[in-house]
């Protein structure tokens, strides 16, 4: 099933309202249309984080399916758990089998540092697990300090600009390289701006998952940690793209794909400039041109790394 | 607010969706008004909104220039926290953001 | 008569004897009951129970998922999540496994999921030691987990079976941690009856639990409470957790009918008419200071032993009653509580279960064992002279340390 236009998306609201998440928040955007596409038969399983504490306030859950979390490191451990115990309670008779989808949902805190090893855990053993990655790029619900995921040179609480060191010193870990080397069956990379693609990569990854672990690595802009205004959440997304600064692809069956519009971008001139992604957000604010340069030649350095993906697994 | 003895064991939430109850249109500063004549309902702003805040209702409407409509979309005020994206996205320009009357 | 029928259950529920470690002895436990997922990660001296437990279920003896975890912190999550979703579920681990676990411990007792786990306890680092204490399950007490201490191999493997009727308890519906020696136990063999397993499973039946992830019935678990309620939940755990005292006689009546054994939350050795007694837990511990009260014995000095097996929760009122007749005692650790009004854990707990109740005996507090230093009869026995001489003023020993 692919999902063409708006008109084909699922209805039915499963990440219901009234939740505490900021005005605008991009995440949000995100929980809503995985639940949608996963359905009723799904449990998710949380790493502590932005969506968890906004979502899970007792007596109220946002969740309109059955979740789950345990602490920050260990949603995949977790997740693991939950899988095998629906397997040998269906295979043993205990309970009947309804063919449930386990899905992890982390943020980049939770995965590319604190989470990373118990990742790799799940991955590594096969679990029938989708693990989203809700990445706004730095730890926003302990009030923005940087993670691995944090591009360089933007400004976060224990990253401040100051006259000695201005923003964060190390460029933002590829997350994308460390689960294809796990060789999953299904990883793609998904933007809150395209929600159509987010929706198709959501679905195929919740298929797949039947074979194996998969995973979604999903940009989710943050307003309060990326400074912009909260009615641009969409739009800072969308450039993200646009600009090159976050390619959409997928990894499928060993295939390697670029999708809409990202497959247009091997070509430097057909994004748009980097600029307009930057400029929008005030953690970038203090960017020198020089800077900028230094920011656009390590993507055009990840674009060529892509370029030999394309070139070794593209169809 | 419960005793210790009838809360349930471990903190478990036992009504789901149920961050429903909460009003949190009570934050908005702004709020968008979706002008049903302009609306060409696309529903970009139904699928942008981070809160459910846009209803998509199965309301039949027709313009006054005589183009009819099966759905209509309308803002749920209780839950809408006023961010703007649905009129920062609307292809037509058809969502307008006032500021809450106070 | 009511042994001679207890003797006739057992005849008929034993189904083979044979020589095991404790390790072993546990993980044909497990299979017993028929635990449905183990996550278990390699730690010295615990590893010989997955070995096991892997061999049951690769032979099709056990129908079990094992998840191969990457650390024991991902052993207990897993376990968490498993729990989580309504599975019979088993961890085990040691020492600095237990030390990574412990930020789920704390989330397992608190989600009230009965997961059960063996702990055969080994000391802590640095400098490493992968030799016996009890300093690990030490730093655990507080964690919100039942936590009960065998001595013998055949006490472990019918605690293990007991901890799962315990844990599933609707009373109680908490984590049970079932621990032992380290080595001295873990890896020695023992002679051990092991039961049907058609008897086991009518002791241990499967109830339905309730509020467990099923999509049929949404619920969320792990919420976040403010204020308003956090306290609330953590009394809640606090009542369950006394609440095992009372189940765990209840269930061991039923064990002792089925089984024809049981142990009680303390068992107490020659001390109905003692002037003196020791208190310790464990197998070495134990074993050592049973030998050195019959030496005593039989040099005139009246002493009794007492064993606590139920470490949480603590069993305070019949340890009070075991020793207010009594004109000193002594508590034997095999931890250190650094720092410590007293250096002994447990001589922490019976110094405070005894000041509440009014009493004042007087009690040393013992250190022996420590990262399995050699404990001799004659530590022991030398400890009872030393009450019954009352020439000490010592308050503290350290034994069998070197000066």
């Amino acid at each position: 099933m692919t999902y063409r236009t708006i008109r084909d998306l699922p209805r039915e609201e499963l990440f219901a309202p009234g939740h505490s998440m900021c005005a605008g928040c991009g995440a949000a955007i995100a929980m809503r249309w995985l639940t949608k596409v996963a359905g009723r038969n799904t449990i998710i399983v949380n790493a502590t984080g932005c969506v968890e504490v906004t979502t899970t306030q007792f007596p109220h859950t946002a969740w309109r399916v059955p979740y789950l979390h345990v602490a920050f490191e260990n949603a995949a451990a977790a997740a693991s758990g939950v899988e095998a115990a629906l397997r040998v309670l269906a295979s043993k008779g205990l309970r009947a089998p309804s063919g449930e989808k386990v899905v992890v949902v982390a943020g980049d805190g939770g995965t590319y540092d604190i989470g990373l090893q118990s990742l790799s855990g799940m991955l590594e053993r096969g679990h029938k697990v989708l693990y989203v990655l809700y990445d706004n790029e730095a730890y926003m619900n302990t009030g923005i300090q940087r993670s691995g995921s944090t591009p360089k040179y933007a400004w976060t609480t224990t990253t401040p600009v100051g006259p000695h060191i201005k923003g964060k010193v190390q460029w933002k870990k590829d997350i994308m390289g460390i689960v294809l080397a796990h060789r999953v069956v299904y990883a793609a990379t998904a933007s809150i701006a395209y929600v159509v693609d987010l929706a198709n990569k959501a679905r195929k990854a919740l298929d797949y998952s039947e074979e194996g672990p998969t995973f979604l690595h999903v940009l989710a802009p943050c307003v309060p940690g990326w400074r912009y205004p909260e009615n641009k959440t969409v739009e800072v997304a969308r450039l993200a793209v646009e600009t090159g600064y976050f390619p959409l692809y997928e990894w499928e069956r060993g295939a390697f794909r670029l999708n809409p519009p990202s497959n247009t971008h091997m070509d430097k001139s057909r994004r748009r400039p980097l600029k307009e992604f930057l400029r929008l957000q005030g953690r970038f604010t203090h960017l020198t041109d020089q800077e900028i340069a230094e920011i656009e030649a390590e993507l055009d350095t990840y674009w060529n790394h892509l370029a030999k993906l394309v070139q070794a697994y593209g169809q | 607010m419960s005793g210790w003895r009838s809360l349930p064991a471990g903190a478990a939430v036992l009504r789901p969706g149920s961050t429903a109850d909460n009003i949190t249109g009570t934050w908005r500063v702004v709020r968008p008004v979706i002008d049903q004549e302009r609306c060409i309902r696309c529903g970009i702003c139904w699928m942008y909104c981070p809160d459910s805040a846009i209803l998509e209702l199965k309301r039949e409407y027709t313009t006054r220039g005589g183009k009819r409509y099966e759905v209509t979309y309308e803002v749920d005020y209780d839950h809408c926290k006023g961010c703007g994206i649905c009129a920062n996205e609307c292809p037509v320009k058809a969502i307008e953001v006032v500021l809450e009357a106070k | 008569m009511l042994a001679g029928l207890q003797r006739g259950a057992r005849e008929r529920a034993v189904w083979r004897r044979a020589g095991l470690t404790t390790n072993y002895a546990v993980a044909f436990a497990v299979k017993a009951v028929d635990v449905d997922v183990v996550a278990v990660y390699p730690i010295t001296p615990q590893t010989t129970i997955v070995e096991k437990i892997a061999e049951f279920i690769h032979g099709g003896e056990l129908r079990a998922e094992l998840i191969h975890v990457e650390s024991e912190h991902s052993a207990l999550s897993a376990a968490v999540g498993a729990a989580a979703t309504g599975a019979r579920t088993f961890t085990a681990t040691s020492s600095q496994g237990l030390e990574l676990m412990h930020e789920v411990l704390h989330i397992a007792s608190g989600l009230r999921l009965p997961i059960v786990m063996a702990v055969p306890t080994r000391a802590l680092s640095a400098p490493i030691s992968i030799h016996n204490d009890y300093s690990d399950i030490m730093n655990a007490r507080d964690a919100g987990w039942a936590i009960l201490i065998a001595s013998t191999a055949q006490e472990a493997y019918d605690t293990v079976i007991q901890a799962y009727r315990i844990a599933e308890h609707p009373d109680v519906q908490l984590p049970v941690m079932v621990a032992y020696d380290g080595y001295l136990m873990s890896h020695t063999l023992e002679p051990v009856e092991l039961y049907r397993e058609e008897h086991v499973r009518e002791f241990v039946p499967r109830r339905g639990r309730r509020n467990v992830l099923d999509v049929r019935s949404p619920i969320t678990l792990g919420a976040f409470a403010t204020p308003d309620n956090y306290y609330e939940f953590k009394y809640q755990q606090e009542a369950a957790l006394r609440n095992v005292e009372g189940v765990l006689r209840e269930v061991e009546a039923d064990f002792a009918a089925r089984f024809g054994a049981s142990y009680g939350p303390l068992e107490a050795y020659r001390l109905e008419d003692a002037d003196y007694a020791l208190v310790t837990y464990g197998g070495a511990a134990t074993g050592n200071a049973r030998v050195a009260v019959d030496m005593a014995r039989e040099r005139g000095i009246r002493v009794g032993l007492l064993r606590i097996r139920l470490y949480r929760p603590f069993p305070s009122a019949p340890i009070i009653t075991a020793l207010a007749g009594v004109k000193a005692f002594a508590v034997i650790d095999r931890a250190i509580a650094y720092g410590s009004p007293a250096p002994g854990p447990l001589y922490k707990d019976v110094a405070a279960a005894l000041y509440m109740e009014g009493l004042t005996v007087p009690g040393i507090s013992v250190v022996h064992g420590i990262g399995q230093r050699a404990m001799y009869v004659e530590d022991f026995y030398g400890v009872i002279k030393m009450l019954a001489e009352g020439a000490s003023t010592d308050k503290v020993l350290f034994l069998g340390l070197r000066e």
